[in-house]
Protein backbone atom coordinates (compact mmCIF):
# COMPACT_ATOMS: atom_id res chain seq x y z
CA UNK A 1 0.00 0.00 0.00
CA UNK A 2 3.21 2.65 1.21
CA UNK A 3 6.37 2.17 -0.64
CA UNK A 4 9.04 4.42 0.95
CA UNK A 5 12.17 3.94 -1.29
CA UNK A 6 15.47 5.16 -0.15
CA UNK A 7 14.83 8.70 0.89
CA UNK A 8 16.87 11.39 2.22
CA UNK A 9 16.08 14.44 4.09
CA UNK A 10 17.65 17.53 5.27
CA UNK A 11 17.01 19.94 7.38
CA UNK A 12 19.51 22.92 6.45
CA UNK A 13 22.59 20.94 6.40
CA UNK A 14 21.63 18.42 8.84
CA UNK A 15 20.95 15.30 6.99
CA UNK A 16 17.86 14.10 9.07
CA UNK A 17 17.15 10.86 6.90
CA UNK A 18 19.25 8.30 5.49
CA UNK A 19 18.67 6.01 2.89
CA UNK A 20 15.01 4.95 4.31
CA UNK A 21 13.45 2.13 2.53
CA UNK A 22 9.78 0.63 4.43
CA UNK A 23 6.77 -0.69 3.08
CA UNK A 24 3.42 -0.99 4.37
CA UNK A 25 1.29 -3.55 3.38
CA UNK A 26 -2.63 -3.21 3.56
CA UNK A 27 -4.25 -4.24 6.68
CA UNK A 28 -1.01 -4.43 8.38
CA UNK A 29 -0.34 -2.17 11.56
CA UNK A 30 3.62 -0.94 11.04
CA UNK A 31 5.51 0.29 14.17
CA UNK A 32 8.16 3.14 13.30
CA UNK A 33 9.98 3.04 16.44
CA UNK A 34 13.47 4.59 18.12
CA UNK A 35 14.43 7.70 20.13
CA UNK A 36 14.21 11.31 20.50
CA UNK A 37 15.65 12.84 17.20
CA UNK A 38 16.09 9.21 15.64
CA UNK A 39 13.96 10.39 12.79
CA UNK A 40 10.68 8.74 13.36
CA UNK A 41 8.79 11.99 12.58
CA UNK A 42 10.52 13.71 9.97
CA UNK A 43 9.78 9.88 8.03
CA UNK A 44 5.91 10.73 8.63
CA UNK A 45 6.16 14.08 7.54
CA UNK A 46 8.28 13.21 4.26
CA UNK A 47 5.52 10.88 3.34
CA UNK A 48 2.23 12.75 3.84
CA UNK A 49 4.16 15.77 1.67
CA UNK A 50 4.69 18.19 4.34
CA UNK A 51 9.02 17.73 4.05
CA UNK A 52 10.17 16.77 0.72
CA UNK A 53 13.05 13.66 -0.46
CA UNK A 54 16.40 14.94 -2.16
CA UNK A 55 16.53 11.12 -3.18
CA UNK A 56 14.09 8.14 -4.06
CA UNK A 57 10.91 7.44 -4.17
CA UNK A 58 7.57 7.54 -2.20
CA UNK A 59 4.51 5.60 -3.56
CA UNK A 60 1.32 5.18 -2.48
CA UNK A 61 -1.48 2.88 -3.55
CA UNK A 62 0.77 2.48 -6.71
CA UNK A 63 1.14 5.86 -7.42
CA UNK A 64 4.17 7.83 -6.90
CA UNK A 65 3.60 10.62 -4.34
CA UNK A 66 7.27 11.70 -4.20
CA UNK A 67 6.07 15.09 -5.45
CA UNK A 68 2.54 15.41 -4.78
CA UNK A 69 1.45 18.18 -2.52
CA UNK A 70 0.67 17.46 1.06
CA UNK A 71 -3.13 18.54 0.75
CA UNK A 72 -3.75 16.60 -2.27
CA UNK A 73 -3.10 13.42 -0.61
CA UNK A 74 -6.04 13.59 1.97
CA UNK A 75 -8.52 12.44 -0.88
CA UNK A 76 -6.58 9.48 -1.73
CA UNK A 77 -6.94 8.14 1.78
CA UNK A 78 -4.37 9.48 3.27
CA UNK A 79 -4.00 10.54 7.13
CA UNK A 80 -1.58 11.57 9.44
CA UNK A 81 -2.05 12.49 12.57
CA UNK A 82 0.74 14.47 13.74
CA UNK A 83 3.04 14.81 16.56
CA UNK A 84 1.88 16.95 19.24
CA UNK A 85 -1.77 16.28 17.85
CA UNK A 86 -1.84 19.63 16.36
CA UNK A 87 -5.37 20.36 16.53
CA UNK A 88 -7.07 23.59 15.95
CA UNK A 89 -7.23 24.99 19.80
CA UNK A 90 -9.28 28.05 18.58
CA UNK A 91 -12.04 26.02 17.02
CA UNK A 92 -15.01 24.42 18.45
CA UNK A 93 -14.67 20.28 18.97
CA UNK A 94 -17.17 20.45 15.82
CA UNK A 95 -15.25 22.59 13.81
CA UNK A 96 -12.08 20.45 13.79
CA UNK A 97 -14.31 17.68 12.67
CA UNK A 98 -15.78 19.74 10.10
CA UNK A 99 -11.78 20.42 9.08
CA UNK A 100 -11.03 16.58 9.37
CA UNK A 101 -13.91 16.10 6.50
CA UNK A 102 -12.49 19.12 4.09
CA UNK A 103 -12.40 16.81 1.52
CA UNK A 104 -14.81 14.20 2.19
CA UNK A 105 -18.07 16.32 3.61
CA UNK A 106 -20.77 13.78 1.79
CA UNK A 107 -21.77 12.21 4.89
CA UNK A 108 -20.72 14.73 7.65
CA UNK A 109 -23.20 14.16 9.79
CA UNK A 110 -23.15 10.19 10.09
CA UNK A 111 -18.84 10.82 10.47
CA UNK A 112 -19.38 13.70 13.12
CA UNK A 113 -21.99 11.10 14.81
CA UNK A 114 -19.12 7.69 14.67
CA UNK A 115 -16.71 9.64 15.67
CA UNK A 116 -18.59 10.53 19.01
CA UNK A 117 -19.85 7.28 18.99
CA UNK A 118 -15.80 5.76 19.44
CA UNK A 119 -15.27 9.01 21.77
CA UNK A 120 -18.12 9.72 23.97
CA UNK A 121 -16.49 12.50 26.09
CA UNK A 122 -16.21 14.55 22.68
CA UNK A 123 -19.54 14.56 22.34
CA UNK A 124 -20.10 16.20 25.65
CA UNK A 125 -17.70 18.49 24.72
CA UNK A 126 -19.29 19.26 20.74
CA UNK A 127 -19.21 23.48 21.42
CA UNK A 128 -16.18 23.75 23.53
CA UNK A 129 -13.42 25.44 22.08
CA UNK A 130 -10.34 22.41 21.51
CA UNK A 131 -7.88 24.61 23.50
CA UNK A 132 -10.15 23.98 26.82
CA UNK A 133 -9.92 19.95 26.22
CA UNK A 134 -7.90 17.82 28.75
CA UNK A 135 -4.46 16.47 26.80
CA UNK A 136 -5.70 12.85 26.22
CA UNK A 137 -9.65 14.53 25.00
CA UNK A 138 -7.51 16.16 22.56
CA UNK A 139 -5.22 13.04 21.45
CA UNK A 140 -8.85 11.41 20.83
CA UNK A 141 -10.29 15.03 19.11
CA UNK A 142 -6.81 14.73 16.50
CA UNK A 143 -7.50 11.02 16.25
CA UNK A 144 -11.61 11.50 15.51
CA UNK A 145 -10.65 14.34 12.67
CA UNK A 146 -8.45 12.31 10.80
CA UNK A 147 -11.29 9.46 10.36
CA UNK A 148 -13.22 12.03 9.06
CA UNK A 149 -11.99 11.88 5.99
CA UNK A 150 -12.06 7.34 5.81
CA UNK A 151 -8.23 7.37 5.20
CA UNK A 152 -6.89 3.53 4.02
CA UNK A 153 -3.76 4.91 5.42
CA UNK A 154 -3.98 6.15 9.28
CA UNK A 155 -0.47 7.53 10.27
CA UNK A 156 -0.20 8.45 14.26
CA UNK A 157 2.45 10.29 15.20
CA UNK A 158 3.39 9.17 19.45
CA UNK A 159 -0.42 9.31 20.05
CA UNK A 160 0.69 8.15 23.96
CA UNK A 161 2.78 11.36 24.27
CA UNK A 162 2.08 13.08 27.43
CA UNK A 163 -0.90 10.90 28.34
CA UNK A 164 -1.40 8.34 31.82
CA UNK A 165 -0.98 4.60 31.22
CA UNK A 166 -5.08 4.59 31.39
CA UNK A 167 -5.10 6.54 28.67
CA UNK A 168 -2.38 5.09 26.54
CA UNK A 169 -4.00 2.09 27.07
CA UNK A 170 -7.23 3.55 25.88
CA UNK A 171 -5.64 5.01 22.71
CA UNK A 172 -4.31 1.24 21.64
CA UNK A 173 -7.39 -0.53 22.12
CA UNK A 174 -8.78 2.03 19.47
CA UNK A 175 -6.01 1.64 17.44
CA UNK A 176 -6.90 -1.85 17.73
CA UNK A 177 -10.05 -1.24 16.97
CA UNK A 178 -9.45 0.61 14.46
CA UNK A 179 -7.09 -2.35 12.52
CA UNK A 180 -9.79 -4.39 13.12
CA UNK A 181 -12.65 -2.24 10.87
CA UNK A 182 -9.94 -2.28 8.27
CA UNK A 183 -7.44 0.58 8.49
CA UNK A 184 -4.18 0.20 7.62
CA UNK A 185 -1.98 2.07 10.39
CA UNK A 186 1.81 3.57 10.29
CA UNK A 187 2.68 3.74 13.84
CA UNK A 188 5.22 5.87 15.35
CA UNK A 189 6.17 5.62 19.17
CA UNK A 190 8.53 6.36 21.76
CA UNK A 191 6.68 3.59 23.93
CA UNK A 192 8.38 0.75 22.27
CA UNK A 193 6.81 -1.68 24.78
CA UNK A 194 3.25 -0.79 23.57
CA UNK A 195 3.93 -0.32 19.99
CA UNK A 196 5.43 -4.17 19.63
CA UNK A 197 2.86 -5.38 21.18
CA UNK A 198 -0.12 -4.35 18.47
CA UNK A 199 2.59 -3.70 15.41
CA UNK A 200 2.64 -6.86 12.97
CA UNK A 201 6.28 -5.42 12.22
CA UNK A 202 7.97 -2.64 12.91
CA UNK A 203 11.32 -0.77 12.08
CA UNK A 204 13.47 0.78 14.47
CA UNK A 205 15.35 4.16 13.56
CA UNK A 206 18.69 5.09 15.32
CA UNK A 207 20.11 8.11 13.67
CA UNK A 208 18.31 8.80 10.84
CA UNK A 209 18.71 5.29 9.52
CA UNK A 210 17.09 1.96 9.90
CA UNK A 211 18.69 -0.27 12.25
CA UNK A 212 16.86 -3.20 12.63
CA UNK A 213 13.62 -4.34 11.26
CA UNK A 214 11.24 -7.50 11.69
CA UNK A 215 7.48 -8.68 13.08
CA UNK A 216 6.60 -6.77 16.36
CA UNK A 217 6.92 -10.50 18.26
CA UNK A 218 10.48 -11.00 17.02
CA UNK A 219 11.61 -7.67 17.59
CA UNK A 220 10.24 -7.41 21.21
CA UNK A 221 12.28 -10.47 22.05
CA UNK A 222 15.69 -9.21 20.48
CA UNK A 223 18.04 -8.34 23.59
CA UNK A 224 19.13 -5.71 21.97
CA UNK A 225 15.81 -3.77 21.35
CA UNK A 226 14.83 -4.92 25.19
CA UNK A 227 18.36 -3.21 26.47
CA UNK A 228 18.13 -0.06 24.51
CA UNK A 229 13.95 0.33 24.57
CA UNK A 230 12.40 -1.77 26.83
CA UNK A 231 14.61 -1.35 29.62
CA UNK A 232 15.96 -4.46 30.52
CA UNK B 1 -23.59 69.23 19.52
CA UNK B 2 -20.54 69.72 19.30
CA UNK B 3 -19.36 66.09 21.11
CA UNK B 4 -22.46 64.45 19.25
CA UNK B 5 -20.75 66.17 16.01
CA UNK B 6 -17.45 64.62 17.10
CA UNK B 7 -18.46 61.03 18.26
CA UNK B 8 -19.61 60.59 14.58
CA UNK B 9 -17.00 62.54 12.51
CA UNK B 10 -15.38 59.68 14.76
CA UNK B 11 -17.16 57.07 14.46
CA UNK B 12 -17.28 57.61 10.68
CA UNK B 13 -13.35 57.76 10.12
CA UNK B 14 -13.02 54.83 12.67
CA UNK B 15 -15.35 52.85 10.48
CA UNK B 16 -12.31 53.76 7.51
CA UNK B 17 -9.44 52.72 9.65
CA UNK B 18 -11.53 49.40 10.76
CA UNK B 19 -12.12 48.55 7.10
CA UNK B 20 -8.46 48.73 6.30
CA UNK B 21 -8.00 47.54 9.55
CA UNK B 22 -9.60 44.03 8.31
CA UNK B 23 -6.80 43.87 5.61
CA UNK B 24 -4.44 43.82 7.69
CA UNK B 25 -5.48 41.92 10.19
CA UNK B 26 -6.91 38.99 7.94
CA UNK B 27 -3.44 38.71 6.10
CA UNK B 28 -1.65 38.77 9.46
CA UNK B 29 -3.49 36.07 10.96
CA UNK B 30 -3.25 33.49 7.39
CA UNK B 31 -0.07 34.49 5.99
CA UNK B 32 2.21 36.01 9.66
CA UNK B 33 3.30 38.83 7.54
CA UNK B 34 2.60 42.92 7.89
CA UNK B 35 1.67 43.59 4.77
CA UNK B 36 2.82 47.59 4.44
CA UNK B 37 1.48 48.04 0.84
CA UNK B 38 -2.08 47.37 2.27
CA UNK B 39 -2.38 51.27 2.63
CA UNK B 40 -0.99 52.04 -1.07
CA UNK B 41 -3.76 49.20 -2.17
CA UNK B 42 -6.28 52.10 -0.79
CA UNK B 43 -4.86 54.71 -3.06
CA UNK B 44 -4.80 52.71 -6.31
CA UNK B 45 -8.58 51.53 -5.50
CA UNK B 46 -9.20 55.37 -4.99
CA UNK B 47 -7.88 56.13 -8.51
CA UNK B 48 -9.54 53.83 -9.82
CA UNK B 49 -12.94 54.79 -8.84
CA UNK B 50 -11.48 58.39 -9.73
CA UNK B 51 -10.84 57.32 -13.21
CA UNK B 52 -13.90 55.42 -13.63
CA UNK B 53 -16.27 58.27 -12.68
CA UNK B 54 -13.81 61.12 -14.31
CA UNK B 55 -13.17 59.84 -17.75
CA UNK B 56 -15.30 56.85 -18.45
CA UNK B 57 -18.20 58.94 -17.02
CA UNK B 58 -20.02 55.46 -15.02
CA UNK B 59 -21.72 56.00 -12.01
CA UNK B 60 -19.70 55.78 -8.65
CA UNK B 61 -21.48 52.59 -8.05
CA UNK B 62 -19.85 50.89 -11.34
CA UNK B 63 -17.02 52.66 -10.07
CA UNK B 64 -16.72 50.89 -6.50
CA UNK B 65 -17.01 47.77 -8.55
CA UNK B 66 -14.63 48.32 -10.37
CA UNK B 67 -12.35 49.43 -8.40
CA UNK B 68 -12.86 46.35 -5.81
CA UNK B 69 -12.64 44.22 -8.83
CA UNK B 70 -9.00 46.14 -9.72
CA UNK B 71 -7.97 45.92 -6.01
CA UNK B 72 -8.87 41.88 -5.82
CA UNK B 73 -6.69 41.59 -9.11
CA UNK B 74 -3.68 43.63 -7.48
CA UNK B 75 -3.63 41.89 -3.85
CA UNK B 76 -3.55 38.19 -5.53
CA UNK B 77 -0.99 39.54 -8.26
CA UNK B 78 1.43 41.48 -5.27
CA UNK B 79 1.25 38.40 -3.23
CA UNK B 80 1.95 35.84 -5.97
CA UNK B 81 5.01 38.12 -6.86
CA UNK B 82 6.25 39.48 -4.21
CA UNK B 83 5.41 37.91 -1.24
CA UNK B 84 4.89 33.54 -2.01
CA UNK B 85 8.29 33.20 -3.04
CA UNK B 86 9.13 34.53 0.42
CA UNK B 87 7.38 32.12 2.06
CA UNK B 88 10.02 30.30 3.85
CA UNK B 89 11.91 33.34 4.45
CA UNK B 90 12.76 35.60 7.64
CA UNK B 91 9.94 37.95 8.30
CA UNK B 92 12.85 40.58 8.28
CA UNK B 93 13.18 39.97 4.77
CA UNK B 94 8.97 39.88 3.72
CA UNK B 95 8.98 42.58 5.75
CA UNK B 96 11.16 44.57 3.69
CA UNK B 97 9.91 43.70 0.47
CA UNK B 98 5.82 44.78 1.58
CA UNK B 99 7.76 48.54 2.07
CA UNK B 100 9.08 47.89 -1.48
CA UNK B 101 6.29 47.06 -2.89
CA UNK B 102 4.29 50.16 -1.17
CA UNK B 103 6.85 52.48 -2.46
CA UNK B 104 6.40 50.80 -5.93
CA UNK B 105 2.93 51.47 -5.77
CA UNK B 106 3.25 54.96 -5.03
CA UNK B 107 5.70 55.33 -7.82
CA UNK B 108 3.80 53.77 -9.97
CA UNK B 109 0.62 55.84 -9.09
CA UNK B 110 3.11 58.89 -9.47
CA UNK B 111 3.99 58.10 -13.01
CA UNK B 112 0.11 57.19 -14.08
CA UNK B 113 -1.11 59.97 -12.37
CA UNK B 114 1.23 62.78 -11.49
CA UNK B 115 1.90 64.65 -8.62
CA UNK B 116 -0.90 67.04 -8.84
CA UNK B 117 -3.46 66.21 -6.47
CA UNK B 118 -7.34 65.15 -8.39
CA UNK B 119 -10.46 66.23 -6.56
CA UNK B 120 -12.26 63.56 -5.86
CA UNK B 121 -16.27 63.55 -5.98
CA UNK B 122 -18.00 62.17 -3.60
CA UNK B 123 -19.76 58.44 -4.12
CA UNK B 124 -22.80 59.59 -2.24
CA UNK B 125 -25.43 60.50 -4.19
CA UNK B 126 -26.77 62.55 -1.16
CA UNK B 127 -27.02 65.77 0.65
CA UNK B 128 -26.19 65.81 4.44
CA UNK B 129 -28.71 65.80 7.05
CA UNK B 130 -29.28 68.61 9.35
CA UNK B 131 -30.93 68.24 12.71
CA UNK B 132 -31.85 70.02 15.41
CA UNK B 133 -32.62 73.52 13.50
CA UNK B 134 -29.19 73.38 11.47
CA UNK B 135 -27.22 72.34 15.14
CA UNK B 136 -25.64 69.08 14.37
CA UNK B 137 -25.14 68.02 10.40
CA UNK B 138 -24.41 64.91 9.22
CA UNK B 139 -22.71 63.72 6.33
CA UNK B 140 -24.13 61.26 3.79
CA UNK B 141 -20.66 60.15 3.52
CA UNK B 142 -20.29 59.34 7.59
CA UNK B 143 -23.52 57.20 7.22
CA UNK B 144 -22.63 55.42 4.22
CA UNK B 145 -19.48 55.04 6.11
CA UNK B 146 -20.61 53.25 9.38
CA UNK B 147 -23.20 51.38 7.81
CA UNK B 148 -20.68 50.05 5.02
CA UNK B 149 -18.71 48.95 8.04
CA UNK B 150 -20.99 47.21 9.97
CA UNK B 151 -22.25 45.09 6.86
CA UNK B 152 -18.68 44.18 6.21
CA UNK B 153 -18.34 42.65 9.55
CA UNK B 154 -21.19 40.81 9.85
CA UNK B 155 -20.85 39.60 6.21
CA UNK B 156 -17.17 38.50 7.23
CA UNK B 157 -18.22 37.19 10.55
CA UNK B 158 -20.36 34.84 8.72
CA UNK B 159 -17.89 34.10 6.47
CA UNK B 160 -15.40 33.36 8.76
CA UNK B 161 -18.08 31.06 11.50
CA UNK B 162 -20.29 29.04 8.81
CA UNK B 163 -18.60 28.43 5.48
CA UNK B 164 -16.40 25.88 4.58
CA UNK B 165 -13.80 27.73 3.03
CA UNK B 166 -14.23 30.49 5.97
CA UNK B 167 -13.51 27.95 8.53
CA UNK B 168 -10.58 26.54 6.64
CA UNK B 169 -8.99 30.03 6.67
CA UNK B 170 -9.17 30.35 10.61
CA UNK B 171 -7.96 26.52 10.35
CA UNK B 172 -4.55 27.60 8.16
CA UNK B 173 -4.20 30.83 10.10
CA UNK B 174 -3.84 28.92 13.55
CA UNK B 175 -1.62 25.89 12.07
CA UNK B 176 -0.82 25.90 8.48
CA UNK B 177 0.75 22.57 8.35
CA UNK B 178 -1.90 20.83 10.07
CA UNK B 179 -4.23 22.47 7.89
CA UNK B 180 -2.87 21.18 5.14
CA UNK B 181 -2.87 17.32 6.42
CA UNK B 182 -6.40 18.27 6.25
CA UNK B 183 -6.44 18.56 2.68
CA UNK B 184 -6.91 22.35 2.82
CA UNK B 185 -4.87 23.99 0.27
CA UNK B 186 -3.11 26.43 2.36
CA UNK B 187 -1.91 28.68 -1.13
CA UNK B 188 -5.14 29.40 -2.74
CA UNK B 189 -6.54 30.22 1.21
CA UNK B 190 -3.79 32.75 1.61
CA UNK B 191 -4.87 34.43 -1.85
CA UNK B 192 -8.56 34.16 -1.13
CA UNK B 193 -7.40 36.26 2.25
CA UNK B 194 -5.47 38.95 -0.19
CA UNK B 195 -8.27 39.01 -2.06
CA UNK B 196 -10.78 39.98 0.76
CA UNK B 197 -8.44 42.29 2.17
CA UNK B 198 -7.68 44.20 -1.03
CA UNK B 199 -11.16 44.39 -2.19
CA UNK B 200 -12.10 46.06 1.42
CA UNK B 201 -8.65 48.14 0.87
CA UNK B 202 -10.72 49.44 -2.67
CA UNK B 203 -13.68 50.51 -0.69
CA UNK B 204 -12.19 51.96 2.49
CA UNK B 205 -10.33 54.24 -0.40
CA UNK B 206 -13.31 55.43 -2.12
CA UNK B 207 -15.26 55.88 1.18
CA UNK B 208 -11.74 57.85 2.43
CA UNK B 209 -11.79 60.21 -0.59
CA UNK B 210 -15.30 60.69 -0.33
CA UNK B 211 -15.17 62.05 3.12
CA UNK B 212 -11.17 63.78 2.50
CA UNK B 213 -11.51 64.24 -1.38
CA UNK B 214 -7.62 64.72 -2.21
CA UNK B 215 -6.24 62.24 -4.00
CA UNK B 216 -2.80 61.91 -4.24
CA UNK B 217 -0.13 58.59 -4.26
CA UNK B 218 0.78 59.19 -1.03
CA UNK B 219 -3.34 59.42 -0.04
CA UNK B 220 -3.10 55.61 1.53
CA UNK B 221 -0.06 55.58 3.48
CA UNK B 222 -1.30 57.79 6.98
CA UNK B 223 -4.42 55.68 7.29
CA UNK B 224 -2.43 52.53 6.43
CA UNK B 225 -0.49 52.97 9.24
CA UNK B 226 -3.17 54.26 11.42
CA UNK B 227 -5.42 50.99 10.76
CA UNK B 228 -2.39 48.95 10.91
CA UNK B 229 -2.06 50.83 14.48
CA UNK B 230 -5.96 50.14 15.23
CA UNK B 231 -4.79 46.57 14.09
CA UNK B 232 -2.48 45.85 16.71
CA UNK B 233 -4.64 47.91 19.29
CA UNK B 234 -7.60 45.67 19.00
CA UNK B 235 -5.52 42.84 18.78
CA UNK B 236 -3.84 41.73 15.44
CA UNK B 237 -4.95 38.60 13.78
CA UNK B 238 -8.93 39.08 15.68
CA UNK B 239 -11.23 40.45 13.14
CA UNK B 240 -13.80 41.92 16.04
CA UNK B 241 -10.78 43.59 17.10
CA UNK B 242 -9.61 45.56 13.95
CA UNK B 243 -13.64 46.58 13.61
CA UNK B 244 -13.24 47.81 17.65
CA UNK B 245 -9.77 49.40 17.08
CA UNK B 246 -10.47 51.23 14.05
CA UNK B 247 -13.64 53.00 15.54
CA UNK B 248 -11.65 53.62 18.87
CA UNK B 249 -8.82 55.03 16.77
CA UNK B 250 -10.57 57.20 14.84
CA UNK B 251 -12.85 58.43 17.75
CA UNK B 252 -9.76 58.83 20.15
CA UNK B 253 -7.99 61.06 16.86
CA UNK B 254 -10.73 63.80 16.28
CA UNK B 255 -11.56 64.30 20.03
CA UNK B 256 -8.02 64.71 20.24
CA UNK B 257 -7.83 67.30 16.88
CA UNK B 258 -10.78 68.89 18.75
CA UNK B 259 -10.83 69.44 22.40
CA UNK B 260 -6.62 68.88 22.27
CA UNK B 261 -4.61 70.08 19.40
CA UNK B 262 -4.11 69.40 15.77
CA UNK B 263 -1.11 68.48 15.76
CA UNK B 264 -0.68 66.47 18.08
CA UNK B 265 -3.59 64.14 17.40
CA UNK B 266 -1.76 61.82 15.73
CA UNK B 267 1.22 61.84 18.99
CA UNK B 268 -1.58 60.78 21.12
CA UNK B 269 -3.12 58.15 18.70
CA UNK B 270 -0.09 56.37 19.18
CA UNK B 271 0.36 57.09 22.73
CA UNK B 272 -2.58 55.54 23.48
CA UNK B 273 -1.56 52.55 21.55
CA UNK B 274 1.21 52.21 23.60
CA UNK B 275 -0.52 52.29 26.66
CA UNK B 276 -2.61 49.94 25.89
CA UNK B 277 0.09 47.52 24.75
CA UNK B 278 1.81 47.87 28.00
CA UNK B 279 -0.90 47.03 29.91
CA UNK B 280 -2.44 44.36 27.35
CA UNK B 281 0.31 43.44 24.96
CA UNK B 282 -1.99 41.58 22.92
CA UNK B 283 -4.08 44.04 21.89
CA UNK B 284 -7.96 44.86 23.28
CA UNK B 285 -9.18 41.27 21.80
CA UNK B 286 -5.77 39.43 21.32
CA UNK B 287 -5.97 36.22 21.18
CA UNK B 288 -5.05 34.40 24.39
CA UNK B 289 -3.44 31.22 24.02
CA UNK B 290 -4.43 28.12 25.94
CA UNK B 291 -2.21 25.31 25.04
CA UNK B 292 -2.12 21.66 26.84
CA UNK B 293 0.33 19.30 26.69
Amino acid sequence: MLRVDNINVYYGQIHALKDISLEVQEHEIVALIGANGAGKSTTLRTISGLLRSKTGSISFLNEDISRTEAYKLVSKGMAHVPEGRRIFLQMTVLENLEMGAYVNSTNIKEDIADVFDRFPRLKHRRNQIAGTLSGGEQQMLAIGRALMSHPKLLMLDEPSMGLSPILVQQIFDIIKELHAAGTTILLVEQNAEMALQVADRAYVLESGRIKLTGTGSELAQSDEIKKAYLGG
Amino acid sequence: MTFISNLINGISLGSVYAIIALGYTMVYGIAKMLNFAHGDVIMVGAYISFCVTTYLGFSPFVSVVISMIVCTILGIVIERLAYKPLRKASSLAVLITAIGVSYFLQNAALLIWGSAPKTFTSIVPFGSIALFNGQLIITAESIVTVLACILIMIALTLFTRKSKMGKGMRAVSEDKAAAELMGINVNVSISVTFAIGSALAAIAGVLLCSAYPVLIPTTGSMPGIKAFTAAVFGGIGSIPGAMLGGVLLGIIEIFSKSYISTNLSDAIVFAVLIIVLLIKPTGLLGKKITEKV
